[in-house]
């Protein structure tokens, strides 16, 4: 274990949704290389509060990279430097002592930012209301053991079931795009066999809600860089395949022919 | 006066219990059940599931999370799996043996009846799971793969990967997600339940504060369900998440709910040890690693070579030596101290001394590393993330820390606590670990809860408030509470001290730790007693909160959470003194055989304790529920 010394915090501070931000400049004289990135926060919090002041307003929970709290484009990255890492698993051995270090919340038209590194991700949650589930009411399930499902099946589906719906993706698009964090969703359930009945419904609906908040994708491929769960930009392709389907398959559609 | 508890344990043989039961349960009406307003605090396994199932049959329900969004509770962080009796490996499971395992596993502290009723619904939470889309590992004809875990002989373990947690959460989260959308389940994110509201002895409904705004604000309904979680947090270093606490469940025992066993506080063994003082939380790793890991230290405390240079004749792998026939993967209680004595005899590896190894060595000669890495590779990426060494070549280092609180909120068969109108689910209830929790039954309990208890057994305390008015948000109880929980936060601004609210909860922590721990003693109890209040004391005059309560302020929301786990931390003092024996993971270092195991006292303790809210957190008063075994056999636990 050794220590990083004088580190300098550029951090985004903003009172409220439609307040004017800035920059504030803090100094950290010292912290072990074992500690996290939210650590660091931490003990700037610390020294914050012992100088009376306001301490900076952070999403966080798990700390253990699995619940999708924690944000932070840190030195315009989301997640920061470390491949497939969310920032609470990013330790402070990927720094080095006298650096200077740029803290803002996540960039996006759709994630309005709430006070100082806190945003509102709340429209991931419309897209799953939409249609990222299967209907199965408590009670009526056959036998886990009925349907059997090929392990590459499975198995591809919990890769994209792994999304924990942090919202780097959109972050790091430059178009605000959220196609992988609904991609995922609908490959994991349209993959299934559990998930056939609703398959092309779904899909119209989460994409269609999807659009109501975010911009569109022009296949950057930046969302994939910066997913700490490495979710393939494949999903788009499913999902965009799946979408175009819908619509031949929609009886609207058909309707109106 | 003795307070006499009514568990409502249904009469008959107790396999038949459960469905006599459902047999005589009121029921409500298709048509009326819509007239029924329930509130849901907490969306985790248990909150999530019983929100989307209580919608769909047709109540009205109200979702409450603190978090941004539901997906975010705790339940996320479970890795290992969920255990069901559905003997689909053909290796001799039943419904009776996973009882019986659970049972023995909670070193007979717990209901015959809820444990055998878990049992029972376990296999239909795997049904309710696949139906629902959850990618559980499978075996390469299709079929469902299981593994094995520590307390039981057979293989029951369903799994996802790494990440069983994350994915029945996010399962009932989706299905939560479905009644939001069609307008069955409406969502209150960002806001906390900081006070119940009891009415004419029923609970009315809650008074929450809005994290944004710090408005505080009433809700009235016919039910509550608290499915808030565990109080693991008390010890500052915990494997629970930063924002899980213990408010919900213990503003609702100073209402009135009663709290089960307090002191019954789970260790689990295998967490990454503290690395440094800005530590903030412990991180688990799956117990699952105990079935191919094997646990030893060096024979010599002075023995400094690395752990490869080690031979073999001078390694002691201590769990197989001690526990032949359970080796490894031995109960969690009993191979957290084995670790615990070596570490404190000098054995520990490690720069600080403070873990033993788990070493999958033989595991990658005998099953080849690509096996290992498709069972554990996610574990073996999140270890080497955190502590900067590779598993696949070095021994992880691990050692105990606390996890599960088998303790929370007593209730009754129907999950009602002590308030008629509370229930409570998942780990914010006591009910069904006894005195230790077995590897993968914690969401298999909190999804049986949300999914097949609560909806069956909530229609009986329902049906006779058909027709009759109850309290609004206009009845002075709740301008009162209202009142109560705004002069609090107040207080805590106001005090303007020296001290941030994570000073105190790190010294809380220490406290707790050291004499509320993996081993207790009668003068450590007592000295934590004396400790506590002087504690709180300083707490109470020299906090130090900044911001305003106006708008988001993190430091005001951990201050109200801190004050609770203070209070808490005196009962489970006080539960732990008064339990003058030792069970499962409650171990008094006065109470133990000549090998050092555990040792009951079932003519005085077969019991639980739940402890009554008095006004002041230093007297509070302890009564019992006697357990009765008619079924299992009360016999001495042994993993030899």
């Amino acid at each position: 274990m050794s220590h990083l010394q004088n580190l300098t915090l550029k951090v985004w501070r903003q009172s409220g949704p439609t307040d004017a931000g800035q920059f504030e400049t803090h100094q950290v004289a010292e912290i072990s290389d074992e500690a996290s990135f939210l650590e660091l926060l931490d003990v700037l919090n610390e020294q914050l509060i012992n100088e009376n002041k306001e301490a900076v307003v952070f999403d966080h929970d798990c700390r253990e990279g699995i619940c999708g709290t924690c944000s932070l484009m840190i030195n315009g990255v989301a997640h920061g430097p470390q491949r497939a890492t969310t920032t609470c698993q990013l330790h402070m051995r990927s720094f080095k002592s006298n650096d200077t270090i740029v803290v803002e919340p996540w960039r996006a038209a759709a994630f309005p930012i709430i006070k100082d590194l806190m945003v509102d991700r709340s429209p991931f949650d419309r897209i799953i209301e939409a249609g990222g589930y299967i209907t199965a009411v408590t009670g009526g399930a056959p036998d886990g053991n009925l349907i059997a499902v090929p392990k590459p099946v499975s198995d591809a589906a919990m890769d994209s079931a792994q999304c924990i719906g942090c919202g780097a993706c959109v972050a790091a698009c430059p178009n605000g795009a959220a196609s992988l964090f609904t991609g995922a969703k609908i490959a994991h359930l349209n993959r299934l066999p559990q998930g056939q009945p609703e398959r092309y419904q779904r899909t119209e609906a989460m994409v269609e809600k999807m659009d109501e908040y975010f911009g569109s994708c022009t296949n950057h491929g930046e969302c994939s860089a910066a997913c700490p769960k490495e979710i393939s930009v494949d999903v788009i392709a499913l999902m965009n395949k799946d979408y175009r389907a819908s619509k031949f398959k929609s009886r609207k559609e058909i309707s109106r022919d | 006066m003795t307070y006499t508890f009514d568990s409502k344990v249904p009469a008959g043989a107790l396999a038949d219990k459960w469905d006599n039961y459902k047999q005589d349960a009121k029921l409500v009406n298709p048509n009326n059940k819509r007239k029924f307003k329930i509130i849901v605090v907490g969306t985790g396994l248990a909150g999530a599931s019983a929100a989307a199932t209580l919608a769909e049959l047709g109540y009205q329900v109200d979702a409450f999370t603190f978090h941004d969004s539901p997906r975010r509770a705790h339940s996320i962080a479970a890795q290992g799996g969920i255990n069901a009796a559905k003997n689909y490996q053909g290796d001799g499971d039943s419904v009776n043996r996973l009882f019986t395992d659970t049972i023995k596993g909670g070193d007979f502290r717990s209901r015959e009846a809820n444990v055998h009723r878990l049992a029972q619904v376990s296999v239909d939470i795997i049904d309710q799971m696949v139906a629902q889309g959850v990618p559980f590992a499978r075996e390469y004809g299709g079929l469902l793969d299981n593994r094995s875990f520590g307390g039981a002989q057979v293989s029951r373990t369903f799994y996802a990967r790494g990440q069983t947690g994350q994915q029945l959460l996010i399962g009932a989260y989706q299905q939560m997600a479905r009644q939001i959308g069609l307008g069955g389940v409406r969502l209150f994110n960002r806001t906390e339940l900081v006070d119940t509201v009891v009415i004419d002895g029923r609970c009315a409904g809650i008074v929450v504060r809005d994290l944004l705004t710090g408005e505080i604000q009433s809700h009235a309904a016919h039910a509550v369900v608290l499915a808030t979680g565990g109080y693991g947090n008390v010890y500052y270093l915990s494997t629970n998440a930063m924002n899980s606490n213990a408010t919900a469940a213990w503003r609702a025992h100073r209402r009135g709910a009663m709290f089960g066993n307090p002191c019954l506080t789970q260790i689990h063994p295998t967490c990454i040890p503290q690395a440094d003082e800005t530590q903030s939380k412990l991180t688990l790793m799956s117990e699952s690693l105990r079935n191919d890991g094997r646990v030893w230290v060096p024979k010599s405390p002075s023995d400094n070579r690395p752990a490869d240079q080690i031979p073999e004749a001078d390694r002691d792998y201590f769990l197989e030596r001690l526990y032949p026939s359970y080796g490894n993967l031995a109960a969690r209680d009993v191979s957290s101290r084995a670790a615990k004595r070596l570490v404190d005899k000098g054995q520990g590896i490690g720069p600080l001394k403070n873990g033993v190894n788990l070493d999958f060595a033989d595991a990658i000669n005998r099953l080849g590393l690509d096996v290992v890495k498709e069972r554990y590779g996610n574990l073996f990426e999140m270890y080497e993330r955190i502590a900067g060494e590779d598993p696949y070549k070095t021994p992880m280092r691990i050692y105990p820390a606390t996890h599960y609180t088998m303790g929370g909120l007593w209730v009754d068969y129907e999950l009602m606590t002590t308030i008629p109108g509370l229930y409570a689910a998942g780990e914010a209830n006591f009910s069904d670990h006894g005195a230790n929790r077995l590897g993968a039954s914690a969401l298999m309990q909190g999804l049986a809860d949300g999914y097949f208890v609560l909806p069956s057994t909530i229609s009986s305390g329902l049906a006779p408030l058909l027709g009759k008015t109850i309290p609004g948000i206009d009845h002075p109880a709740f301008q009162e509470a209202e009142k109560q929980a705004s002069d609090r936060f107040s207080s805590y601004l106001n005090t303007k001290g020296k001290r941030s609210p994570d000073w105190f909860h790190r010294e809380l922590g220490k406290i707790i730790w050291n004499q509320c721990g993996m081993e207790r003693t009668k003068e450590g109890l007592q000295q934590a007693l004396a400790d506590l209040p002087a504690l709180y004391n300083e707490f109470q005059t020299d906090l130090r909160v900044t911001g305003t309560g106006e708008t988001t302020n993190q430091t005001l929301e951990k201050a109200g959470r801190v004050d609770d786990f203070f209070q808490l931390g005196m009962a489970m003092c006080q539960d732990a003194l008064s339990r003058e024996e030792s069970c499962g993971a409650h171990f008094r270092s006065e109470y133990q055989t000549s090998e050092g195991e555990a040792q009951r006292d079932d003519e005085n303790f077969c019991h639980v304790a739940a402890f009554e809210w008095t006004g002041d957190p230093m007297k509070p008063k302890r009564n019992v529920e006697e357990l009765v075994f008619e079924t299992a056999h009360l016999a001495t636990r042994s993993y030899k």
